[in-house]
């Protein structure tokens, strides 16, 4: 059958989620992104929102069944807040998800169940780098087999909080295909770079990494010593991006529209010109159309039917496109205003663009 | 819980559909468009036969007879309602064959539907049990005047109820309507037209009457030639002094003072026909996107999927943009038709879904053309047809621009006053 309708259980977690998006998290947007970074207390509000340990089994020291679903549902809605805050509150999901996708049983074992049952902690991982043409699935990273360990060579850049990290999964090219690996921060050979700056993401502190022939015990491996399927991991990124997308439109969007409903222009309101309002009503389609995209690919990854990687992949193409077209008409509607930093808009338009080169950041 | 699981019921359908639109409807597309007014009446009888054995496509209720022992009504309602669902479905695989074929099945189209829409129970037995028949019935929609199209509030034809015999006489002229003549000339069906029945009313005098086959006044005038859509008849429908029973008008009679709820009624046709219209465009798009395809793989072309942008060629972007395209305005035509189902309102999901395949099958279908180059524009391939059947989506049931025009109106909380 199709439906339509979140679950009753999906809808408390949105409704709890759109609380600390509007009251917390969009109140301390601006100021986040101007002094870089949010305070400690709200990154661990987020957290307690259980997000990341509802995806974790009992067994392992969560309390729920991972379903892509419901995390597209919720990257949607804290997005909705901020974009740099829902990448922070999910980062202990970039190593976490991974191990659970795809980790060898002593993996899970060992490494799930002091996230799920913490504090929020500053688990990472390593995984976009410094080229135009960074590609998930052909690396320039390289793992090296040496001894029954790896050797680790690359550069990786965007790494979230790998200043206080102290485990991290870092992606590298083994013979061609993507593999994860995990890393202790300070192994030998492990540079920690400066924070990094970007046009969009300040609230969320990044660092670069240096291998510089890092050697990686064998069992690290994600998977263990037979390594694993990354389309997974791979599926998990681009619908992290796809959901995180439509919050900060969807935010976009309905700020503009606000806007335009009390903007007073030749004796109406700027809404009631069509030039305007078809811009909105194109925005509020698009917006609907990805995100139904969205959820299907989400479910076809939860049900494992066949073409979900391919879904995944296309939800993320149409997610950055949508966000590209609707923030930037978010600043549009608002005129001068739009492009004034005590309007939203701005920083939605900032973070919009980033969806299409910042696989890899957020993962559900 | 959120699902796309296609129904069991869908998926038998459209395995049936499309070996119609595989075996009946393209091996005839281009002859059909090279002989516009000609009528496919294999595929025409075909589909009456096949409907008529099923069930399936008609928007008839069931026979009111109930044999003894038969399930309750209770009980089959147990699953989930998805007519409007299998009807979506039907229309796409159908316009995946031919949408110009598709336009003339027998059924009843946008003339059922109507009724369906806004008929009392007795209109509903009485005008939509001719389907059943044994003889493929047609029926249609005719609003569009000569001198106006999207703004239906400014008609001229009128409704004037005779107090001595009972009746509604139509006088006035209507252009643009989709399966007309066969409607009228070539079965025993009806038309349902929109008329005022007090023009210093605006929209609230606003109403649509059946009229059928044989109402003597009623002429079909003419046939236009047209870009694409060939072998579907578009008619003009002169009524003059043309009567009709009472009860023949869908609505209430009365004009309420100060509201449009009459026309508002009416209008509620277009959330049940518009996704439909927009199954029709997506039908389309799908068929330009998987020829596509098709040639790309005899050359040797396989699309990878999963690289960022700036790795791919123009050739795989563009085919990429096309499937996101194509699948996200279909998901919007299933959404909305679920709500159809669901009695949910959805005028804003249905004019989002009719917006969108509109501007997605003209995208596609013109992308196609020009990256298949001089293959595309030849008539050796269906590709220059599609591209101009296509354009119609864009146009009937609410140009994209009135649609446009209903969603900012929702999304805005907007009267027809407030944003014209």
């Amino acid at each position: 059958m199709y439906s339509f309708e979140p679950s009753e259980e999906q809808k408390m977690l949105i409704d709890a989620i759109n609380r600390f998006a509007v009251n917390d998290l969009r109140r301390k947007a601006h100021d986040a992104d101007e002094e870089y970074g949010y305070p400690k207390e709200v990154i661990e509000k987020g957290w307690e929102l259980g997000v990341l340990q509802a995806s974790i089994p009992e067994a392992y020291g969560g309390f729920g069944e991972h379903s892509v679903l419901t995390g597209v549902l919720a990257a949607e809605e804290m997005a909705y807040g901020d974009f740099a805050a829902t990448l922070a509150v999910l980062t202990p999901a970039l190593f976490a998800l991974p191990i659970l996708a795809c980790g060898s049983e002593e993996q899970k074992q060992t490494y799930l169940p002091p996230i799920a049952e913490g504090e929020w902690q500053p688990y990472t991982a390593a995984c976009i780098e410094p080229f135009f043409d960074f590609d998930l699935l052909d690396m320039r990273t390289t793992a090296e087999q040496k001894n029954g360990a790896y050797l680790l060579r690359g550069e990786k850049i965007y790494v979230p909080f790998a200043n206080e990290a102290e485990q991290m999964i870092v992606y590298a090219n083994l013979n061609g295909q993507t593999q994860g690996f995990i890393l202790d921060c300070n192994a030998s050979g492990v540079t920690i770079g400066e924070r990094q700056k970007t046009m969009g993401i300040n609230a969320l502190p990044i660092y670069k990494v240096t291998l510089e022939d890092v050697l990686v015990p064998a069992e690290r491996r994600l998977g263990g010593i037979e390594g694993h399927d990354p389309t997974p991991i791979f599926d998990s990124m681009h619908l992290a991006m796809a959901a995180m997308a439509l919050g900060v439109s969807r935010a976009a969007f309905e700020y503009s529209r606000d806007y335009a409903k009390e903007r007073e222009v030749f004796g109406v309101k700027v809404a009631q010109k069509q030039a305007i309002a078809f811009m909105l009503a194109e925005m509020a389609t698009e917006i609907e159309a990805i995100r139904l995209l969205t959820w299907e690919a989400a479910w076809m990854v939860d049900n494992k039917k066949e073409g979900a990687s391919k879904q995944a992949y296309l939800a993320h193409v149409g997610a950055m496109d949508m966000a590209m077209m609707v923030t930037d008409r978010a600043v549009q509607i608002l005129g001068g205003h739009g492009y004034i930093r005590e309007h939203p808009v701005e920083l939605w338009m900032r973070n919009g663009r980033g969806f299409a080169m910042l696989t890899g950041l957020g993962m559900i | 819980m959120i699902e796309f699981e296609m129904p069991k019921p869908i998926a038998q359908q459209s395995y049936v559909l499309q070996t119609v639109a595989e075996n009946m409807m393209r091996p005839v597309s281009r002859y059909f468009d090279e002989h516009e007014h000609e009528i496919p009446w294999d595929y025409i009888n075909f589909m009456h036969m096949a409907m008529r054995a099923t069930g399936a496509g008609s928007l008839a209720p069931p026979p009111e007879k109930k044999k003894e022992g038969e399930e309750t009504e209770e009980k089959k309602e147990k699953r989930p309602p998805i007519g409007y669902q299998m009807l979506a479905f039907m229309l796409e695989m159908l316009s995946w064959g031919d949408v110009g074929i598709y336009l003339c099945t027998p059924g009843g189209g946008l003339g059922a539907a109507a009724v369906e829409a806004a008929g009392t129970p007795e209109q509903k037995q009485k005008f939509l049990a001719r389907f059943r028949e044994e003889k493929p019935v047609f029926a249609a929609m005719a609003m569009t005047e000569p001198h106006c199209g999207s703004d239906t509030s400014a008609i001229r034809t009128t409704a004037v109820l005779d107090k001595n015999t009972n009746e509604w006489v139509l006088n006035g002229e209507k252009i643009f309507v989709t399966a007309g003549q066969k409607s009228l000339e070539e079965s025993n069906g009806f038309v349902v037209v929109w008329a005022t029945i007090d023009p210093s009313a605006g929209r609230a005098g606003m109403r649509s009457f059946v009229v059928e086959a044989g109402t003597p006044g009623v002429k079909v005038t003419k046939l236009e030639h047209k870009l694409g859509i060939r072998a579907s008849d578009t008619a003009s429908i002169v009524l003059q002094d043309a009567r009709v029973p009472f009860e023949n008008i869908l609505g209430s009679p009365e004009i309420q003072p100060d509201t449009s709820k009459g026309f508002k009624g009416a209008m509620a046709t277009f959330d049940a026909t518009r996704p439909l219209v927009a199954a029709t465009g997506v039908g389309v798009a799908r068929a330009t996107l998987e020829l596509v395809k098709e040639l790309l793989a005899k050359q040797g072309i396989e699309i990878r999927y999963g690289l960022p942008r700036a790795k791919l060629t123009n050739v795989e972007r563009e085919i990429i943009d096309m499937e996101v395209m194509l699948r996200s305005a279909w998901l919007l035509v299933i959404k909305s038709v679920w709500m159809a189902d669901n009695r949910k309102p959805n005028p804003l999901e249905a004019s989002m879904a009719k917006l969108r395949a509109g501007d997605i099958v003209t995208r596609i279908t013109q992308k196609a053309m020009e990256l298949m180059g001089p293959i595309a524009y030849s008539r050796d391939y269906l590709l220059e047809k599609w591209f101009r059947d296509a354009k119609i989506t864009d146009i009937y049931e609410g140009t994209g621009q009135i649609n446009r025009l209903v969603v900012a109106r929702n999304i805005l909380g907007y009267s027809g006053r407030e944003l014209r």
